[in-house]
């Protein structure tokens, strides 16, 4: 029986009543004196893409070590795909794949022989193993390095295999720990499209990661964890929703005149007019802006409009409102420690 | 079926990524015979002391073959996060971790039969007690292997493992009755020597070569048996509480 989720605060007003395939009550983990996880509760549906956003040592790899079974929490209560693993952590590992932070395959063995392996501890018979692996090396582009030892492979193609074993099974859940973090942008770029891909096809996703723009890009729901605690989780859109107080347009204008600004004030009293420099004009206003009159207005005064943007706050400042920790600083203190995109 | 299939190739893997690599076999070859030269030098006595000394021989090349080797590659699987791979595989903790402990005491059990071969040609075995003789070795190398397998829950790098295995090991050759009979070591150390699981194997062994033994079989075998089943409840309740943390 699917388990349903109790704290309702936790869940957006318009999300359908869906199963929850992850479902967790008041979490905690310490270690010694240190609390690393704080009575956490959150879900997951059923092919939902879920996103753990938050800087080093906020808690994420805890959470997601609880969820898989290589850790023991001291209290609250964890279910996965409707079992109940409080009392067993590894009773659902036959549902799950996880992808760690990490790249944790044998570098002793090939990327062809790291893949079979995996496949045979959740019971894949040797004809479908090795379909499977050779599958997954076409999809992550790795045919040609199939028969090199994974411990010489770049540590983008490690990323990749390393994710092909943790789907290498077909998992009806996925937990993936900082999937780009420390690889290239074109591996990243073609991991993120794979995980979308994933999503695309119903596996439910968790998925960790200190890069806000990832998170806004791939996720359905985000949750933002620091210092071990669950600050908000939400739709992107509703995280963003109750930062747009003003509506903002960004033109572009190629021959603008000296007092053009002073113009469009006289014209549109409403707005508010502010010259961004190399002819971006931003335009400002309390309701919701009509492009249309503005642009036939510069076009009338001599003005050539190439471009008109509608501005809405990010994800990454409603997370340093929330957190008020800076995006930059957290991207930074990752890439210190030895990640970097 | 699935669980045999995992079963299996985590064996086949450790075999032929640990213990069929060259050196380990060569490891395997050269210390029985290093320890078989060594002692029939200082012994100075002729073939005839080869039966005295193969018991003791065969217990310390299946000891030093699985002790270092499972607490190393454990250790080593642990340390580059590898081992977290099996431990998220769905099998029972158990089931994987006779899996991870398969390989090195078939290799344990191949070990204690390079000495036997090689006194093959020196001597006349037909006197030996094979019945007994090869389940000791099975329950020596499974003892052994879970020793190792307890050690590598103890420690968490590499170096480590290695001391840590010679802090047990070094002492069980000199206080189990290899080449020194219980009997004759001073009061205060007999109860330590009966205390370790190598003294029955070792006891078993003597018998079934030459006939000196101060135990039925029957008792030895089952001491040894119940040292493996306790050697590996302990490390798994370790497993479940240092690596499940």
């Amino acid at each position: 029986m699917p388990w349903r989720r109790q704290g309702a605060h936790l869940r957006p007003a318009e999300a359908p009543e869906m199963t929850d395939t992850i479902a967790v009550e008041g979490l905690r983990k310490c270690f010694a004196e240190v609390e690393a996880v704080s009575e956490i509760s959150f879900s997951v549906s059923q092919g939902e893409l879920f996103g753990f956003l938050g800087p080093n040592g906020a808690g994420k790899t805890t959470t997601i070590n609880m969820l898989t079974g290589l850790a023991r929490p001291d209290s609250g209560t964890i279910c996965i795909g409707g079992i109940d693993c409080t009392g067993n952590p590894r009773a659902a590992q036959h549902l799950v794949g996880v992808v760690p932070d990490e790249s944790n395959l044998y570098p002793e063995l090939t990327g062809f022989g790291n893949l079979c392996f995996c496949s045979a501890l959740h019971g894949l018979r040797k004809a479908e193993r090795q379909a499977r692996a050779q599958e997954l090396l076409d999809v992550f582009g790795l045919t040609e390095a199939a028969d090199r030892k994974f411990g010489g492979y770049s540590k983008g193609m490690k990323r990749k295999l390393t994710i092909a074993a943790g789907i290498i099974h077909k998992p009806e859940i996925l937990f993936l720990d900082e999937p780009t973090t420390g690889i290239d942008v074109a591996s990243a770029r073609q991991l993120r499209q794979l995980i979308a891909d994933l999503h695309q096809a119903g596996t439910t996703i968790f998925l960790t990661t200190h890069y806000i723009e990832e998170a806004e890009r791939l996720c359905d729901r985000i949750a933002f964890i620091v210092s071990g605690r669950i600050v908000r989780i939400d739709t992107v859109e509703n995280l963003v929703q109750p930062m747009q107080v003003k509506h903002v347009v960004q033109l572009t204008c190629e021959n603008a005149l000296s007092d053009m600004l002073t113009r469009l004030s006289e014209s549109f009293p409403d707005l508010k007019f502010e010259d961004s420099g190399k002819g971006l004009i931003r335009v400002e206003g309390d309701e919701p802006i009509r492009v249309g009159p503005l642009v036939r207005f510069l076009e009338d005064q001599g003005g050539e409009v190439s471009e008109a943007r509608r501005m809405r706050p990010s994800l990454e400042d409603v997370f340093v409102r929330i957190t008020g920790i800076e995006a930059d600083a957290m991207r930074k203190e990752k890439e210190k420690a030895g990640g970097g995109q | 079926m699935k669980l045999w299939i995992a079963f299996w190739n985590i064996l086949i893997k450790d075999m032929r990524t640990y213990y069929l690599k060259p050196p380990n076999i060569s490891w395997g070859l050269i210390f029985p015979l290093a320890w078989t030269g060594m002692f029939f030098i200082k012994s100075g006595s002729a073939l005839g002391s080869i039966q005295t000394l193969l018991p003791g021989v065969v217990a310390i090349s299946i000891l030093f073959g699985t002790t270092s080797m499972l607490a190393v590659t454990v250790t080593f699987e642990k340390k580059n996060r590898s081992f977290e791979r099996l431990l998220l595989a769905p099998i029972p903790l158990e089931i994987l971790m006779l899996a991870k402990t398969g390989g090195a005491i078939l290799f344990g059990v191949a070990n204690a039969f390079v000495p036997v071969a090689m006194a093959a040609f020196l001597i006349e075995l037909s006197q030996v007690v094979w019945r007994a003789f090869i389940p000791a070795v099975f329950l020596i190398a499974v003892a052994s292997t879970f020793l190792g397998l307890f050690i590598a829950v103890a420690v968490s790098e590499v170096f480590e493992a290695q001391t840590f295995s010679n802090f047990f090991r070094f002492p069980m050759i000199f206080l189990c009755g290899l080449f020194f009979p219980v009997e004759k070591l001073p009061v205060f150390l007999k109860p330590v020597s009966y205390a370790l699981p190598l003294t029955y194997g070792a006891d078993v062994l003597h018998g079934a070569v030459h006939g000196g033994h101060a135990m039925p079989f029957s008792l030895d075998l089952a001491l040894l048996s119940a040292f493996c089943v306790g050697l590996f409840a302990v490390s798994l309740h370790n497993i479940r509480r240092r690596w499940i943390i």
